[in-house]
């Protein structure tokens, strides 16, 4: 129906369609969790999946603190998972 | 059209049913309006939609279309995080993340989300809102998995397994805490709102056509699983909601759908000192008047903020709040007829959801399910045993001061997840109800939106 987007993920590359939220496109490709909790180190995914809840925080383009579930997926994007806080970087 | 943003006489905040038809019906009585919204596309959670889409599997989509086609004269503004609203001299300033909006009256009208209660398990990745799924499902055309048990209370799981099941996922079962039997109880309010009913029993159509397993009085109260949910814990509950002793089974799935009703998302009545109380729900939800004016001057509100009842009451409540904001913006006299029917309209959708909420309480018995290590604060993991040490052991009597001592709340959703748990949790170890001063004291957010310092040095 849509047009094709690709972007990277832990290094691999993932096909989602335009207008998918990063957080939908790796749900669709498979990916449940890409944050792991700054005290227990637990993994965490998409929850509330409408920008209320912060548990799919994830590192984009180098940017932590992004919120997979209301960032719409770009072409190129690179995508890594974010652990804690987001690597001290907290550019945001 | 644009028009230069002072000069917009009404803001409309949030793009949802209630917003839609506020910012249509003030536009169309002369207004100038501005609609803002977070999202891509207007149509909030409802018509959560994906560009292309028209109308498969949407709900009342002929009226979007409507409500579209009427924004020719409204200034909208999507993509528009709100993080503050503040008076300003004759009027309020509405900040967002692409800058400020100068109105002289606003309407908020910013929705609602999926109310949670924890249990055992409910932080392991693949336990999804109920709400959150659906999202996945309407906006991006993705399906949260494959094997899926959605649970909770309230109609809305209807529509979440029936969209699960035309999206192609197995629905391992609908366990719906409540009892929907209790409709029984308020015959008139239901009786008035046939189309309703008719909308349920489509949804139970597609689930029985499917051989979905529908249960009542039945809870999943834990999940299991290493790095992703494997399975849930399903059990009947007595009438407090307390597990029936032998009734556990074990649910094979890879994901999960909960939700417990909603809740209102309130951030911006609160900064802008408009009263709450608790709502049929057991929500806090904010005060309107028949005119939709909040307490604070200026300020009218409509749809789920004055308490969850749904879209075609959202309609009515966005057409009232539009035409007397138009009234006193630019001295639109609505029509006395009309606004006698909204009013009718009113009374009966807002009957139907009072019988609603009585059907689909949430029973205090859930805080039986979870144990002194589960998580309630998803953000700071704050356990339950921590929240109620900081009652028994530091002696806090209210959920405000259990934040300050524990920090249940205080991450970076604010305690927009755990701020209902933590405060029924708390009423019910100092041995009382939760009242809406408990809500107030987790509900207030000076910033409603996380924003960068650049957002902040802006302005």
């Amino acid at each position: 129906m849509s047009e094709c987007v690709k972007f990277s993920f832990r290094g691999q590359e993932i096909v989602a369609e335009a207008g998918q939220s990063v957080g939908a496109a790796l749900i669709a490709a498979g990916h449940r969790s890409w944050r792991t909790t700054r005290r227990e180190g637990a993994p965490r995914g998409v929850f509330c999946g409408i920008g209320v809840c912060f548990d799919c925080l994830v590192v984009v383009n180098g940017k932590p603190g992004r919120r997979a579930c209301l960032t719409e997926v770009l072409p190129g994007d690179v995508v890594e998972p974010q652990e804690g806080a987001g690597r001290g970087e907290l550019s945001c | 059209m644009s028009f230069p943003a002072e000069a917009a006489e009404i803001a409309v905040l949030g793009a949802g049913p209630a917003g839609l038809a506020a910012a249509v019906t003030a536009a169309s009585a002369g207004a100038r309006v501005a609609l803002i919204d977070a999202g891509t596309r207007v149509g909030g959670q409802f018509w959560r939609h994906r560009e292309g889409d028209e109308g498969v599997g949407h709900h009342d989509w002929p009226t979007l279309v409507r409500l579209r086609a009427g924004l020719s004269r409204v200034d909208v503004r999507t993509r528009h995080a709100i993080w503050h609203v503040e008076r300003a001299d004759g009027g309020f300033t509405v900040h967002t993340d692409r800058g400020e909006i100068a109105c002289r009256t606003v309407i908020v009208a910013t929705g609602a989300y999926d109310r949670q209660v924890p249990f055992p398990g409910w932080t392991l990745p693949g336990v999804y809102t109920a709400g959150g799924v659906q999202a996945l499902v309407k906006g991006h055309g993705v399906r949260a998995g494959d094997r899926v048990v959605v649970a909770g209370t309230g109609p809305f799981l209807l529509p979440v397994a029936a969209g699960l099941v035309d999206a192609g996922a197995e629905v391992a079962g609908v366990f719906e805490a409540g009892s929907p039997a209790g409709f029984a109880r308020s015959p008139l309010a239901v009786l008035a709102n046939a189309g309703k009913l008719a909308e349920g029993a489509g949804y139970l159509k597609t689930l029985l056509r499917q051989r979905v397993p529908y249960r009542t009085r039945t809870a999943v109260v834990a999940a299991h699983g290493t790095d992703e949910v494997e399975s849930v814990t399903v059990a009947s509950l007595d009438r407090q909601w307390r597990i029936v002793p032998g009734s556990e089974r074990t649910v094979a799935c890879d994901t999960v759908a909960v939700g417990y009703g909603f809740t209102p998302q309130l951030e911006l009545p609160v900064q802008l000192g408009c009263e709450t109380r608790l709502g049929a729900d057991g929500s806090l939800v904010a005060v309107a008047d028949d005119r939709q004016r909040a307490t604070t001057a200026g300020v009218y509100l409509a749809g789920e903020v004055c308490g969850v009842g749904g879209s075609a009451l959202s309609l009515v409540e966005g057409e009232l709040a539009g035409l007397h904001a138009a009234l006193t913006a630019v001295g639109a006299e609505p029509n006395r007829d009309t606004v006698a029917r909204l009013l009718r309209q009113r009374k009966s959708l807002r009957a139907f959801a009072n019988a609603m909420h009585a059907a689909h309480p949430v029973r205090p018995g859930w805080q039986t399910w979870v144990d002194s290590g589960t998580q309630i604060c998803r953000c700071e993991e704050v356990s339950v045993g921590t929240v109620r040490s900081a009652v028994k052991d530091l002696g806090a009597t209210d959920a405000r001061t259990v934040k300050l001592l524990a920090r249940p709340g205080m991450g970076l959703c604010q305690g927009r997840v755990c701020g209902y748990a933590t405060a029924c949790l708390v009423a019910a170890e100092c041995g009382r109800e939760p009242t809406a001063a408990d809500l107030d004291g987790v509900a207030a957010r000076p910033i409603a939106q996380p924003v960068t310092l650049g957002d902040l040095a802006r302005g």
